[in-house]
């Protein structure tokens, strides 16, 4: 651990390989992760400087509320595209969730049961999405836009024109409340998460696994690893937090209505791409997906205290997504004419 | 035989079960006026269906097509609504314009650029959604606004059928002649099929994904000009999700996702299939809200029959193991 560069003595090989790219102070500038970072302050900084009541610590974890959510499904949706695959059905899971909830607590199933009733769902329609990706070999985005048709519509079928209201105390403090009476609990659960999430991927064997096969799934295999375990896997970890988003949702708006967290497969996948996961597979880290959920949710609540309808910012997610993906792409046709 | 083993015969024999079984249950499905009603309302649908047909052939995606359709619709609308002299033709011509300009931002930034289209298309969807709010305001197109012509062009009838069917009649003709007779139509097979070898053999790559998604864009915006006049009323959300419709009709009929295989016919029937389906629902009294069950249900039962299907695979000719248990199916 401590001495990176340690090789066999007897090394006869006429190339030292190093176990990685050495530091330069350029390449660290130039990675996506520390652009993210600047463009994160810079934000910070104009809000603070141009929006009043923007730097309010009260007002400013608040604004955690609205991303919150979103961003624990987006942490296994950058593992799911780190490996070459993709859950559109991410909201419709959440939906299904949701109204399963609603139903459990409608038969008079006890409160503490319901987040293990949101968790199943999740898993089990994660379980299925799995299934028909790994066993039948079919791509991903097709089950999954498939799927998010099944489970919402499974969901409204449920719901019919109407909406289950009056959930538990312990749901809303889940869904609104505070840690230390200033944090929000979605954003130190989030955190937590997103710890847990950044540990597996940068630092297990699973982790390189996950990209080992987001590079070359046919190689991977090959190499042994099992990647359809690890694809289903990830299918019903997705799922799961689709859950567990779910009861966090539910608790902190108090129902659950047809349209709920309607669009926001696109939105979690904007956040992931952002992040600098590769949609191609095999590259991204958690952080990049991580600063990038708070970049968003920055100029968002900068957008939101402007008094700016919410709609204008999807046209700034939208071409803040093409921009972030045309300029490397643009830099590097214009180093290779030089 | 292999007639009957094709993808689309086997599609086209459930879509008439399909009718056939709905009209036992309820027969007035079956009569001329539902059947024209079932046409007149798969039109949009089976128009979008084809230009993303070509897309999906190129192993692209378009996700911006609904947004597209919004776009252009609230344009035509605002105009019609700001100027009622104007001729239709023009609006028409117009929404074409229009969509296919933004279906050529699509092109030029997959094509030129080589970025993953759905990633393009996704923010391209954003963009054009928000775009509908700030030219409308967030306000609604409605149909006292428009002028009279503008809104029922697309149901008026010309030798028995709507406007419409005329209009998806002759987008079919043209996009099927693309397909099977052009030069543009076999090099999109080609680059969906293998995109190196196809710029080996001189194919100009960019310059066909341009076309390709311009084209999905110049549909979207005509439909555009279609759907509001037809529903008679323009607002942000029009068309909200329709994206996934679209390609969950080209899925259904046999279009492969991962590329090089599509035909025009399976991508209409796809598009009826699903139109037929959420016409059927209200007919025989099953509540509206299966409708999306439905439609994910057999979105995954075609999926996973067009996978089987295609199974043929490489022949394996040397025996990868020596094994007692792989013998009996290289006998075989």
């Amino acid at each position: 651990m401590s001495t990176p560069f340690m090789l066999p003595r007897t090394s006869t090989s006429r190339y030292h390989i190093a176990e990685r790219a050495p530091f330069t102070l350029r390449g660290w500038l130039a990675r996506w992760e520390t652009l993210l970072f600047a463009l994160l302050l810079v934000v910070f900084v104009a809000n603070s400087v141009f929006v009043p009541n923007f730097f309010d610590l009260y007002n400013l974890a608040d604004s955690t509320f609205n991303f919150s959510e979103k961003a624990i499904i987006a942490l296994p949706m950058a593992l799911l595209i780190i490996c070459r695959e993709i859950d559109i059905s991410v909201s419709g899971i959440l939906a299904l969730s949701s109204v399963a909830m609603g139903l459990a607590m409608h038969y008079g199933v006890p409160e503490q049961a319901l987040l293990p009733v949101a968790l199943a769902t999740g898993a089990a329609c994660g379980l299925l999405n799995g299934v028909l990706v790994t066993r039948f070999a079919l791509p991903a985005i097709v089950v999954t836009i498939g799927t998010v048709s099944l489970y919402r519509g499974l969901a409204s079928v449920v719901l019919g024109d109407q909406a289950f209201t009056g959930y538990p105390q312990t749901m809303i403090d889940w869904g609104q409340g505070y840690v230390f009476e200033l944090i929000p609990r979605s954003f130190v659960l989030l955190l937590a998460l997103a710890a847990v999430f950044a540990l597996v991927l940068h630092g297990t064997s699973w982790g390189r696994r996950m990209y080992a096969i987001g590079n070359n799934p046919v190689a991977a295999r090959f190499s042994g690893v099992a990647v359809d375990r690890y694809r289903l896997v990830l299918f019903v970890l997705t799922g799961l937090m689709a859950g567990l988003a779910a009861y966090l949702l539910t608790g902190r708006i108090g129902s659950t209505r047809p349209n709920i967290a309607l669009g926001w497969e696109l939105e979690v996948i904007t956040m992931v791409i952002l992040g600098g996961v590769s949609i191609a597979g095999g590259a991204g880290t958690i952080g990049g997906v991580l600063l990038a959920v708070l970049t968003l949710g920055m100029v968002t609540y900068g957008m939101a205290l402007l008094n700016i309808p919410g709609i204008i910012m999807t046209i700034l997610v939208g071409a803040l997504l093409l921009v972030t993906i045309a300029v490397p792409v643009l830099l590097r046709a214009k180093r290779r004419q030089r | 035989m292999t007639f009957m083993k094709r993808r689309e015969t086997l599609l086209a024999i459930s879509i008439v079960v399909l009718i056939v079984l709905v009209g036992l249950r309820a027969p007035v499905f079956l009569s001329m006026d539902s059947m024209a009603n079932l046409l007149t309302d798969s039109t949009l649908l089976i128009m979008l269906v084809l230009t993303q047909m070509f897309v999906i052939v190129t192993r692209g995606i378009d996700l911006s097509v609904a947004s597209t359709l919004a776009l252009t619709g609230m344009l035509c609308a605002l105009t019609a609504a700001q100027y009622p002299e104007l001729p239709l033709a023009l609006i028409m011509l117009g929404a074409l314009v229009v969509g296919l300009g933004l279906g050529l931002l699509n092109g030029a930034l997959i094509g030129y650029l080589g970025l993953p289209p759905i990633v393009v298309t996704l923010g391209t969807m954003s963009v054009y959604r928000g775009m509908v709010f700030v030219l409308s305001g967030g306000a609604w197109v409605s149909s006292r606004q428009m002028p009279v012509a503008f809104v029922s062009f697309p149901l008026e009838r010309w030798l028995g059928l709507t406007h419409l069917v005329w209009l998806a009649a002759g987008a079919i003709v043209l996009i099927w002649y693309l397909a099977q007779y052009t030069c543009f139509g076999r090099d999109l097979y080609a680059i969906g099929n293998e995109p190196v070898s196809a710029r080996y053999v001189g194919i100009p790559g960019p310059r066909r994904l341009l076309l390709a998604y311009g084209l999905s864009g110049a549909m979207a915006g005509l439909c555009g000009y279609l759907w509001v006049a037809r529903y008679a009323v323009a607002y942000t959300e029009i068309a909200y999700g329709f994206e996934f419709t679209v390609i969950a009709a080209c899925v259904i009929g046999g279009i492969s996702i991962a590329g090089g295989a599509g035909t025009v016919t399976g991508a209409v029937l796809g598009a009826l299939f699903l139109s037929v389906i959420n016409n059927a629902l209200p007919v025989i009294q099953v509540s509206p809200f299966w409708q999306s069950a439905l439609t994910g249900v057999v979105i995954l039962t075609a999926v996973t029959l067009n996978a089987r299907s295609g199974q043929r695979g490489g022949r394996q000719i040397l025996p990868l193991h020596l094994s007692p248990s792989n013998a009996p199916r290289s006998a075989a």
